[in-house]
This record gives C-alpha cells, structure tokens and sequence, in this order.
C-alpha cells in the first residue's frame, strides 16, 4: 500500500462503488444478485475506504488534480485529517448500513431493486466526493449529485402521494440551502474568481465579508443538516424514505453538512468572529431543544428518529459554537475540547441512529407497522432486534459508557471553561446553556424509554404483532455492527480521540493528545485527571462485576426459584393490553409542561359523549409561522405574474419586441 | 492503583452496602417518632431484605429478559455510585473512573433500566410509573448540573475527590455560591430519592405514586435488589451533598486507620442527614405530579443563582 497513496485508495473506492451502482442496472429485477451480491460488495468497499481513512490519519494533506469537468477547471480533490475523519465514518458506518440492505431490500417495494442499488451507491460515492472535493465547483458538483440521489431514494416508494411530497419538501429545501453555499463560496473567492479552495484560504475578507460568507454557510448547510428554521424536510424525507436510506441520511449524510460548515468556518475562513460562535450556540441550543421536544410527541417511530436527529445536530452546532467562540478568542486549548466533542458526537450519532434506523426498518418489515400505538412487546418476538436497539437507545439517551456520553461530556466540560471568557457577559450566559443541554439529554433519555419501551416492551398492542418474526441473519449482522461500533465508541474514547485529534490540530493548531498521552489509554481526561476524568472500562467493569457478582450471590446464598403467573390487576377485571400507555399517553406531561411549544389540535370527549373519542394532533409552529405565509407568497407573486403570461404567441412577441426597443433605448451608444 | 487503595474501595463499598438500609431504617424511625407512631426496629429493613431474598419471585405472564435483568443492573449501578462519591477517603482507585457529570450518568443509567422494566409487564400502573420517572429526572437533571457547575467553578474540577480537597483541606473560606447550591442540591435530591414533596416511599396504590409505581410487579430477590438499590442511591446522594457542603473530616489517604476513624464522623453526619429528612419529610405534603415542574424549576433557579453569585462577587475578589 505504501506507493498507493490514499486519496488514490478514496478514490477507488468512489469509482468501485459508483461501479457497483452501474452493475445493477445489468440485471434491475434480479433481487437474490443485487442484494445478496451487490450490496455486500458495497459494504467491503465500504470497510476498505474507512480502514484506508484511518490509517491516513495524521499525516500530511495529499492533493489530487482528475481531469474531468469543465475545459480549464478540472476536479481538485484533497484529503487531509478533516476529510479522513468523515471519510471514515461514511466508510465503516456504510458498512453495517450496506450489509443490513442485503436483509432488507425486497422485491415489490417501489423502484426495481437494481435501480435502487445504483442510487444507493452513487448516493454514497458522492458523499466521498463531496468530502475530497478541493474546489467549489467539484463541491458543488458532487454536492447536487448526493442531493438528487438521495432524493429518489426518498422516493423510492413513490406510488403513495405523500411521499411524493415529502421528497419534493426535501428537493426543495436542499437547493435553497444548495444556493445559500455557492453563494456563500463566491464571496469567499473575493472577487479573484479563484475557485479552488486554497485561493479561499489565501483572500483576507473583510469582517463584514466574511461574517456574510459564514451566515451563508451556516443557512446553506443547515438547510442539508436540519438546523432551525429549515428543518422541516428531515420528520417528512425519513419515514418516507425506507429504512437503510433513512439511516445513511440521518447518520451519514448530515454529517457531511457538518463536515461543510467545519470546512468553511474553520479552514476557509480561518479567523472567526466570537458572535459567529454565539449564533451558531444559539442556533444549536434552540435546534437541539426544538427537536428533543418534538421527538419525545411524535407516534411515528421514524418520524420520532428523524426529530431526535435534529436534536443531536443541534448539539453538535452548540459543540461548534463553543469551538468558534474559544478559537475567536485564541483560547486553542479549549478550542480543541470542543471540536473534539463536535467530531467525537459526529461519530457517536452516526453509529448509534443509523443502528435506531436499521432497527425500525426490521419492526417494519415483521409488522408492516410504523405508528407506534400499534406496537409493542415486540422484545418477545424479536429479541436480537431488540436487545442490539436498546445499545443504541443507551448511547442514543446520553448515557454511560455507550457512545453519546462520550461527546456530551467532553461539550460539558467545554461549558465549564466558558467563565474564563474574557467577554463581559459571555461568561455569564454561556454556563447557563449547558443546564438547556442538560435539559436536552435528559429529555432524550425520555424520548429513547418511549421508543424502545412502546415498540419492545409491554404487551403487544395488536392481534397482528404475535405472528412478527425476527430480523434475518444479514439485518442481524448490520445491526450488530453498528452495535459495536457504538461500543467501541463508548469505551475507548481515548483511543479514537488520539485518531481524530490530528484532525482538532489541523483546524485549531493543537490537540488534545499532548496531555493525554500521559495517561493510561483507559483513562480519558482532555486537561487533567484532577480536573475531570472518566473511565468508561472501570465504570463498565464496576457495573458488570456488581451484576455478576450479586446474581451468584444471590443464587448461592438463597435460591433460584421462580412462578409464573398474572400480572397483578388492582381488582379490575380487564387488563388488556389497552391499559397501557399509548405513544400520546406517554408523552402526555410533556405536551401539558412545555405547551406553548407545540401547536396542537385537540378533542376532549365531554361526559355526555355517545361516542366519546379522544385526538391529539401535534404540529410544528414554524410550519404556521414561515412555511405557510412564504407558500402563500410565492403563490400571490405568481398569480400577479401569470397575468404577463397570456398563452398567446402574439403577446410574447410583442414581449420580445418591446424588449428590445427598451434595449436599443438603454444600450445606445 | 496499589492492594492498599483496591482494599480500601472495596472496603468502601462494603461499608456502603451495610449503611445503606441502616440509613433507610434510620429515617423511617424518625419519621415514625416525628408522626407520633411506634417506630419499626431500625434492623427492619436488613429483615425486609432477608425475607425478600427467601421468597420466590413471582413474575408476570408477559414480562421479558429485560425485567429480570434490571434489578442487577440497577443495583450495579448504584454500586458504582458509592464507589465514586467518597465517603471515608478522597483517594481512591475507583474515584477517576467517573466524576460528577458521569455521576449523574449513572443514576440515569439506572433510572432508563428501571423505567423501561416498569414498562415490561405492560400493565397501566407499569407504564405510568415509567413516564413519571423519566419526567421527574428530566426536570432535576439541568438543576443538578448547575449545582454541580457552581462546585466545580469553585474547585477548578468535576471530580468529586478533588472539589472535597479544595473546599476541606485548604484554606476555609465561606462561599455563598455554595449556600444557594446546597438548597437546590436538597431540592433536587429530594425528587430524585422519591422522598415526599414530589412522591411518597410509604404509599401503595395511590395514582401519586412514581417509584412505587415501577416496582409494583417486582418480587422476591429482584424486590430485595430494587429495594437495597434504592436505599443505595439515598446514601450516594447523602455521601454526595455531605462530600460537596459539609466535606470536613474525609481524609486523604488510604491507610486503614485513617478510614476507621472515618467512620463514627461519617455514621454522624449521615443521622443528621437522616433526621432533617424526616423532619422535611414531616412537615411537608405530597404535591401533585404537575407541581413537580415549578419544585424542580425553584430548584434550577437556585442553582443558577448560586452560579451567577459565584460569577459575579466571589470572582472579583
């Protein structure tokens, strides 16, 4: 491999998979060739590219010119550390993805399945390619090219009208953002019209500039990423889409917007202003608050997903925040806690909500049931399902030693530096935004219990649940995958964190791994272990040595004994499984505390109700507030504008001519 | 990590194990005392685990893995707990394994396992206990946290061995950050205990209840646990608010007579600890579920308080 360079590797892998792609039009209705050949080949790509990503880490940046495109502007690709980084979570979470699609993807379900691996695979080389892109115009390029693949493999099953919709939503949504970016790269040329990145880096924009390159960014990728107020397409593109694409999108491909915005604050334009860090904290607060609440209301299980995907971008935008903010004031060291905990939560959520997502696309298939009032006590019939699930419902709520407490630790600890801001009320207000990510974690513990315990545990909710079935052996190997990916996350944070650190020292200058290096690699602690440490082996051995010591002590000690019998029934009679809380009854105190938060349509049944029947329709107040009045807008400017456009070749003529008088009025010499 | 300091841990722990119901009893005898009632004997709650390891677990028709797993996971749980929260010695091998924030971690931890055992059976009571619980904790979550971000401003640390050095072994100095954040921190460790303001650890069958609602289809040795794991997580939270408010007398080392003489000033702290929380207890009713959020939300702004005074006065010194 060593006169094989890497980016040529990344490269490779690009091609084979978009070959891949193109190998299943050979045969689009052979289901047993694409699923059971392609996709396999695609997760093997897939792990080579990631393990290739891996090893480059920390070394120097490699460049690449490939000569298509236009005449005189040919693709410059680029791999240094911040590429490899995202590289390799496409490359390994596209594995378990890729593995788990050779279970899933069936015959009869939309579009023909060789059509579906081409857009699947081209979806993920194009991801590659948005990364290794080193100028705006290969950026661009590969950027639509991930837009519109992804767009029909929303609309896979396009028959149903609704989805439809939410793919249009999504298309629509996904080019103002599109927009927003190259907007956002044209000012950052300058004026030079240097389209390759390093002329980015080289311009010395004013603030005023570059504050308006960075908000352009920040609106452009936030649109793909799902920050507030353009978020609306992610509750509606995810349950549409099937599940393996829902989980590459929500796992991987918001991480590439990510990615952007990383790429465009902290490298292109490389010195911050600190209120650039306060909008995106404020931004990703709201975002991350907005979502967790949501997610907790909904009783679709993916829309339920795709709004908690919100919430965790948001958090990553507050991690952002934190970093621009630190890097603005040339505090580096703290800088680097932050963009660790950006990078660390980037692969922390790709692994644990692409693990949720494959796991609803198992319930889907054995149940062919999303809404999650007609669920439950799925654990008995599908126990591997549920049992890999629940590992990312624990890295998915935040909690230790899975993967989600790493990154929210290392934000925290972040939070506790904000005091030393030398800014007269930053360091005031800023502590007080780790209580609202507190909030949102612990907020996301609820929504994860009303997942798994709605769908897994209890009775089952329907006649139809007892003949479900578990998932096949390919699902149960993606699943499990991913699974350990959460794991490893979850307890070795210093080992991954000493990889991805070459990419903190290529943003900000300097590490974490100086002062980590001391310690054990059992030990993280990003300062110092007097000032915070944490040890997820130990905490994990603790636990796992009380749980195995108490059960053979309790066994030994007394007995094993046990009876099977009712569940107690207070004295009434019928306990069916309607007794239990409903996915509405569950969420029930948090549409009643944060109530100005939702909009919501309600039907109470009153005592002298023949037929009393209760409803609860939660909708989003940005809907109301923006969607609908711009709609209306666009609608009204059109209709003034269809007036110009009678149907009649006389008057479009007479357009012309008029044009053209105006034109040879204006234009004479 | 040398034997010395591995004995001393385990040596902590056991201490945990053996005080912790002895605490529980302690505070049910006060309360009965304070309610006019015959108190039970202070040994009642080492009984009640006898007899609940003796009996036979009774589980109902639809109650998964999940639910006999729990129990051990949640007694785990708070085992790692007290091993964290130093009660006779700030230097212990345990101690880095987690510091505060990831302290809170494992009380969430178990309280996800406990909730989603509750939602097992599938019963109403189950399911409403769940959402109780996972209510209460999102509310006092952010509260702790404040309380626990004024501590660490003071002591340039979230571990919990090195915020009890500097405010016992250094120079004494009265923080009123430290005031506010003790009253939020007794707020928040009183719903979090499932103590009277905000549930009630003596009712059966009431539509109150939260804690007692998880647990209603547990029995025999998963009962015991659940039961000994909840008065374990009361004595990790008084070794905890005692090791952040009133740390003076833990010392620092691990030799064995150091932490023998630990223990009397420990025993002490702990049943005055106890009996103010039966005195609170006492007077005070049992508020309704959507109260909890202006109890929990008083607490925060407390918190936040005592983080603004630390910012603003103690800093500009």
């Amino acid at each position: 491999m060593s006169d094989l360079l890497s980016i040529d590797a990344l490269l490779i892998a690009a091609c084979a998979w978009f070959a891949i792609g193109l190998a299943g039009l050979l045969a689009p209705r052979e289901t047993h060739f694409v699923s059971k050949f392609l996709f396999p080949a695609g997760a093997l790509v897939g792990l080579l590219a990631g393990v290739v990503a891996l090893n480059f880490l920390g070394q120097a940046p490699q460049v690449a010119v490939l000569a298509i495109g236009l005449p005189d502007l040919p693709f410059h690709l680029r791999l240094d550390n911040l590429t490899a980084i995202f590289a390799m979570l496409i490359g390994f979470v596209s594995v378990g993805i890729s593995i788990f699609g050779a279970g899933y993807f069936r015959e009869g379900e939309g579009t023909a399945p060789g059509l579906l691996c081409l857009e699947y695979h081209l979806f993920l080389a194009s991801m590659l390619m948005v990364l290794l892109a080193d100028d705006a115009y290969a950026f661009m390029v590969a950027w639509e090219s991930m837009a519109l693949s992804s767009f029909f493999l929303v609309t896979t099953n396009h028959q149903h009208a609704e989805i439809r919709r939410a793919g249009f939503l999504y298309l629509l949504i996904a080019h103002v953002g599109a927009i927003a970016i190259l907007l956002s790269f044209g000012v950052m040329t300058g004026g030079a019209g240097d389209y390759r990145f390093d002329g980015m880096r080289a311009q010395q924009l004013s603030p005023f500039w570059s504050s308006a390159a960075y908000l352009l960014a920040l609106f452009g990728f936030g649109a793909k990423a799902g920050l507030l107020p353009v978020h609306v397409w992610l509750p509606e593109a995810h349950p549409a889409a099937p599940s393996p694409v829902s989980a590459m999108m929500s796992g991987v491909m918001l991480k590439t917007a990510i990615y952007g915005l990383l790429r465009v604050s902290f490298d292109l334009l490389h010195t911050p202003l600190w209120w650039w860090g306060v909008v995106a904290l404020a931004v990703g607060l709201a975002t991350a608050l907005f979502g967790v609440l949501y997610s907790t209301v909904q009783s679709d299980m993916k829309r339920l997903l795709a709004y908690s995907s919100i919430e965790n971008i948001g958090l990553i935008a507050v991690a952002i925040g934190l970093a621009l903010i630190f890097h603005a004031y040339r505090m580096e060291a703290l800088a680097a806690l932050a963009m660790t905990a950006v990078l660390y939560h980037c692969l922390a959520h790709a692994g644990f909500k692409s693990l949720l997502f494959l796991a609803t696309g198992s319930v889907l298939h054995a149940t062919k049931e999303r809404s999650l009032g007609k669920l439950g006590g799925l654990i008995h019939r599908m126990p591997w399902v549920a049992w890999l699930a629940l590992t990312g419902v624990i890295a998915g709520a935040g909690l230790p030693p899975l993967s989600g407490f790493v990154s929210e630790w290392l934000l925290l600890q972040g939070f506790l530096f904000s005091p030393g801001l030398p800014h007269p009320w930053l360091n005031m207000v800023v502590p007080v935004g780790a209580a609202l990510v507190v909030l949102v974690a612990a907020l996301a513990g609820f929504a994860m219990v009303k997942f798994f315990g709605i769908i897994f545990l209890g009775q089952m909710r329907e006649e139809n649940l007892k003949e479900a079935h578990d998932a096949g052996w390919w699902e149960r190997a993606g699943l499990a995958w991913l699974a350990l990916l959460t794991v490893l996350l979850g307890v070795l944070p210093t080992t991954v964190i000493l990889r991805i650190d070459a990419a903190t020292r290529q943003l900000l200058g300097t590490g974490l791994t100086d002062r980590m290096r001391e310690h054990g690699w059992w030990m993280l602690a990003p300062i110092s272990p007097e000032r915070a440490s944490y040890q997820p082996l130990v905490f994990l051995a603790v636990i796992a040595a009380s749980v195995l010591l108490g059960r053979w002590l309790v066994r030994h000690l007394y007995h094993g004994r046990v009876r099977r019998t009712q569940a107690w029934d207070c004295g009434y009679y019928f306990q069916g499984p309607r007794a239990q809380d409903t996915a509405e009854g569950f969420s029930q105190p948090i549409r009643r505390i944060f109530e100005p938060m939702f909009r919501m349509e309600r039907h109470f049944p009153t005592a002298r109700d023949e037929q009393p029947y209760y409803s609860v329709k939660v909708e989003d107040h940005f809907w109301h507030w923006l969607y609908l009045p711009v709609a209306k807008l666009a609608e009204r400017m059109s209709g003034l504008i269809i007036r110009l456009q009678g149907g009649r070749i006389a008057i479009y003529l007479l357009y012309s001519f008029l044009t053209l008088i105006v034109l040879l009025l204006v234009a004479r010499p | 990590m040398n034997i010395i300091g591995l004995l001393a841990q385990l040596f902590a722990i056991a201490l945990a194990l053996f005080l912790a119901p002895l605490l529980t009893g302690w505070v049910n005898q006060c309360r009965a005392w304070l309610q006019s009632r015959t108190a039970p004997p202070l040994l009642q709650p080492y009984y009640m685990l006898h007899k609940l390891f003796n009996k036979d677990v009774v589980l109902a028709h639809g109650a998964s893995s999940l639910f006999r797993f729990a129990p051990f996971i949640v007694f785990g749980c708070m085992v790692l707990a007290c091993a964290i929260v130093p009660t006779l010695s700030t230097d212990l091998p345990f101690a880095p394994a987690a510091d505060t924030i990831a302290l809170v971690g494992v009380f969430g931890l178990a309280r996800i396992f406990i909730a989603l055992a509750a939602m097992d059976v599938g019963t109403s009571f189950g399911s409403l206990g769940g959402r109780r619980e996972m209510l209460i904790g999102f509310l006092a979550e952010p509260a702790l946290l404040m309380v626990i971000f004024t501590t660490a401003l003071i002591s340039q640390s979230t571990s919990v061995a090195t915020i009890v050095e500097t405010l016992a072994q250094r120079e004494f100095a009265i923080y009123p950050s430290l005031a506010f954040a003790g009253v939020a921190f007794t707020f928040v460790s009183f719903a979090e205990n499932a103590r009277v303001p905000v549930d009630n650890p003596a009712t059966h069958l009431e539509l109150t209840m939260i804690h007692e609602a998880m647990i209603l289809e547990y029995s025999g040795r998963h009962l015991a646990l659940l039961e000994w794991a909840a008065s374990l997580k009361l004595y990790a939270y008084s070794c905890l608010g005692l090791a952040l408010f009133f740390p003076w007398g833990i010392p620092n080392g691990d030799s064995f007579p150091a932490l023998l003489a630990a223990i009397p000033l420990l025993v002490f702290k702990l049943a005055i600890g106890g009996s103010l929380l039966a005195i609170i207890e006492t007077v005070n009713a049992k508020m309704r579920i959507f109260r909890a959020p202006e109890y929990l939300g008083t607490a925060f702004l407390l918190a936040v308080l005592g983080l603004l005074v630390r910012l603003l006065l103690e800093t500009r010194v």
